[in-house]
């Protein structure tokens, strides 16, 4: 595929920026400036400050003399760079790969390949991205060509047409000035003074000879602006290989209208990612809304899935959380995360239901969706006979138990979390109880069985052993009670109520 | 005459079919294991595609209706299927499950906050065609929920089983069976000290086309066993006249230790 690129300028970013930001510095001339050596100098000068006189590079004291009545602001040096972070950001919406002009740190760079066209054509496509953006505030120069150094020369230094056609950016750059290269000072210097003024004076000289004058780099600049050297962008996001994007006529307000944008977009992914084994397993969807907000929210499942309904239905009930204010234009879907699907052997007559059914999956990840996956529970054996760790947390569905549950021993159908301190009246030692009030109730023990010791477990916690009594009472209702520590005359012993026997 | 039984006949199909109760595919009816209790079903066939409500006060009620449904739960999860369990503030010990012949790492556990996620994940999950059964802990149920998750049970086939702790408003809801499970004293052979099986009162205080009754059963190990109210009675009667009243509470005293 032919890869072109677009170069975006933005010529007086700072400048741009700050009357966004404050309308009513319209009337005032104002600059930016960092201190330097000392000095305050001048970094970035807005348009009716520059109608006086005043430059980049200056020292602040001097344009206000010059200048009466200039603001002088404050820059931070890592602004134009974070300012060029969301721009680029905003900017995804063009293209995937956005990335910023390191050179100019005034730009950005889009690898445009095979984007255009959603838009009509190159020509409409650079006309939206100047009208969208002369529509914020910010004034800039657009270019489109073959290659990211063309595209930035045309768009710094181009007079003609930002549209080079393919194949035509050397003849492009023929009439350009050398700075259009994005060469360092001292190189365009001795370009200069060598009286080469325009690119088409040197471009036919021998590369031995021009490197020996000008160096390594400007071979270097000099292909990239040409193609013969390849130039990486390093994007601002990098790309999701399984992403769906849906650019939308009018913005769209309603959960139907994104219902039908979700189903939309998850039809053709799912369609992508059956045809490459693919399931999803995490899922972003963003949406960029018409007042410059984004929106986003995201599923997950518990195993790789390309079925429709079943996304759709995850996604479904997280449409409440989308604000969708003013309306929404693009959607984009990511699928972040991805992993084989096991396709399963269709089973014509015999289904076998189990944990590891597609319906129960489906059915956890509605209720992870929705709810969290904290509250899903599923337990294994513990080879432990302390109660409270008798059982274990199993990690996912697909966890077998490592050994068998025990049932030689009575253990209660409801257990209490915490033990229940009980009053007990007992006629021997170490006999079950003869009667027990809990909760206000006196209980006469008909039937028992019992004691059981359990040990506690020392290495992990201190305390006393716990002889557990079965005991029924006399209408027949049955409890799990045990004693802690031993009987005795200055040891200390309590009665527990732990759990109920069905 | 028999014209007349007929149409009657075929007059309580309809009306059977129409409130969600499909006839057994093949002629086989399957037993749930509840012995007679089945014969007062419609048809005399557990309902499975059906809810189910047990009416618990007490922790010792609702101890006793876990009890009961895992027995039910070991008849309904044979094919390997799974179960869930929703509930707010679940005491149910899964470790126990496996003494009523249910494997409990084939339940999954869903602990939520608030009873509108309950009825949210009941519903969810009643919808599910592989699972087995729902057991829901509900304190409330009003009748159009009761119909929302009829509804559901009627697609898919699951059996819902709905624990109630109010038992003041118990009329209004569309459950197929109401049942009420409390603890029966045990017995054991021949008088041996200890306890026996868990045992029963189960009060079938409502099942529709069905008639409502009052039974005593028994876990015994491996499935339910009616226990004859009568024979029980007699039991005592006869344990009285051979040890005399006194002899009684002595082999009570016994049974102590």
């Amino acid at each position: 595929m032919q890869r072109r690129f677009v170069s975006i300028w933005f010529r007086q970013l700072l400048t741009d920026w700050q009357l966004i930001r404050r309308p009513e510095l319209a009337e005032v001339p104002f600059v930016f400036a960092a201190p330097d050596h000392g000095r305050m100098m001048i970094t970035a000068v807005s348009a009716l400050a520059a109608g006086f006189g005043v430059e980049v590079g200056m020292r602040a004291a001097d344009a206000k003399a010059i200048c009466p009545g200039l603001e002088v602001l404050d820059d931070k040096p890592d602004r134009p760079r974070n300012l060029l972070r969301g721009l680029g950001e905003w900017c995804v919406r063009y293209s995937p790969v956005v990335a910023i002009d390191e050179f100019g740190m005034d730009g950005l760079l889009l690898d445009v390949s095979g984007c255009t066209h959603l838009w009509g054509g190159e020509r409409e496509y650079l006309k939206e991205i100047v009208s969208r953006l002369a529509g914020k505030g910010y004034t800039v120069r657009v270019a489109i060509a073959d290659t990211p150094g063309a595209a930035w020369a045309v768009s710094h230094y181009g007079k003609v047409t930002p549209l080079i056609p393919v194949g035509g950016h050397p003849e492009a750059l023929l009439g350009l000035v050398p700075e259009a290269l994005r060469l360092e000072q001292p190189v365009l210097a001795r370009l200069h003074k060598l009286g080469f003024y325009q690119i088409k004076s040197f471009i036919g000289m021998p590369r031995s000879v021009l490197r020996r004058r000008f160096g390594e780099d400007f071979l270097l600049r000099l292909g990239q602006a040409l193609g013969s050297e390849a130039e990486v962008l390093i994007p601002l996001q990098v790309p999701v290989p399984f992403s769906e994007r849906l650019a939308c006529l009018e913005p769209i307000k309603t959960k139907v209208g994104i219902e039908i944008a979700i189903n939309r977009m998850l039809e053709s992914l799912c369609k992508r990612m059956q045809t490459e084994g693919k399931g999803l397993r995490m899922g972003v969807l963003s949406g960029f809304r018409i007042d410059g907000k984004l929106v986003q929210v995201s599923i997950g499942t518990s195993g790789a899935t390309h079925s429709v309904s079943h996304l759709f239905k995850l996604f479904q009930l997280k449409i409440d959380q989308i604000r969708p204010g003013l309306g929404i234009e693009v959607f984009v879907l990511d699928a972040d995360k991805v992993d084989d699907v096991e396709v399963p052997q269709e089973q014509m007559w015999t289904s076998r239901p189990g944990l590891d059914d597609q319906s129960v999956i489906r059915l956890l990840d509605r209720v992870a969706g929705k709810i969290g996956p904290q509250v899903i529970h599923r337990y294994l054996p513990a080879t432990r006979y302390w109660p409270e760790r008798a059982v274990l947390q199993a990690r996912s569905v697909t966890d077998k138990p490592a050994t068998e549950w025990r049932v030689e021993k009575p253990r209660p159908t409801e257990l209490l979390k915490r033990p229940d301190p009980i009053e007990v009246m007992a006629l021997i030692p170490d006999h079950p109880p003869g009667f027990f009030i809990y909760k206000g109730i006196r209980h006469h023990v008909v039937k028992a069985d019992g004691p059981e010791r359990i040990e506690r477990e020392w290495w992990l916690d201190q305390g006393e052993h716990r002889d557990y009594y079965q005991v029924e009472d006399d209408q027949g209702r049955r409890y799990w009670l045990f004693r802690s520590g031993h009987y005795g005359g200055d040891q200390r012993y309590q009665w527990f109520i732990h759990g109920f026997f069905a | 005459m028999d014209a007349k039984k007929e149409l009657f006949q075929k007059l309580q199909q309809d009306i059977l079919l129409w409130q969600g109760f499909k006839p057994q595919a093949g002629g086989k009816a399957e037993r749930i294991g509840l012995g007679e209790i089945e014969q007062v079903f419609p048809g005399g066939v557990f309902p499975k595609r059906a809810i189910h409500e047990f009416i618990t006060v007490l922790p010792e009620d609702s101890a006793a209706s876990d009890g009961f449904i895992a027995g039910l739960l070991s008849v309904l999860m044979q094919d390997g299927a799974a179960c869930v369990w929703v509930s707010t503030s679940r005491r149910l010990f899964p470790a126990s499950l496996s003494l009523f012949n249910v494997e409990p790492e084939r339940i999954i556990f869903m602990d939520v906050s608030t009873e509108k996620e309950v009825l949210w994940v009941t519903e969810e999950a009643l919808k599910c065609e592989g699972l087995a059964a729902v057991v829901s802990e509900l304190n409330n149920l009003s009748l159009i929920e009761s119909r929302r998750l009829q509804l559901a049970v009627e697609e898919s086939g699951v059996t819902g089983f709905i624990l109630r702790k109010d038992a003041s408003k118990a009329a209004r809801t569309v459950a197929t069976a109401r049942w009420k499970i409390s603890p029966l004293p045990t017995d054991t052979e021949d008088g041996m000290p200890g306890l026996g099986f868990p045992r029963w009162q189960v009060e079938l205080l409502k099942v529709r086309n069905g008639n409502p009754g009052s039974f005593v059963l028994e876990w015994a190990g491996e499935g339910f066993e009616n226990v004859e109210n009568v024979e029980r009675v007699d039991k005592v009667e006869a344990a009285k006249e051979v040890f005399g009243e006194t002899a009684w509470s002595e082999q009570e005293g016994r049974q102590i230790g």
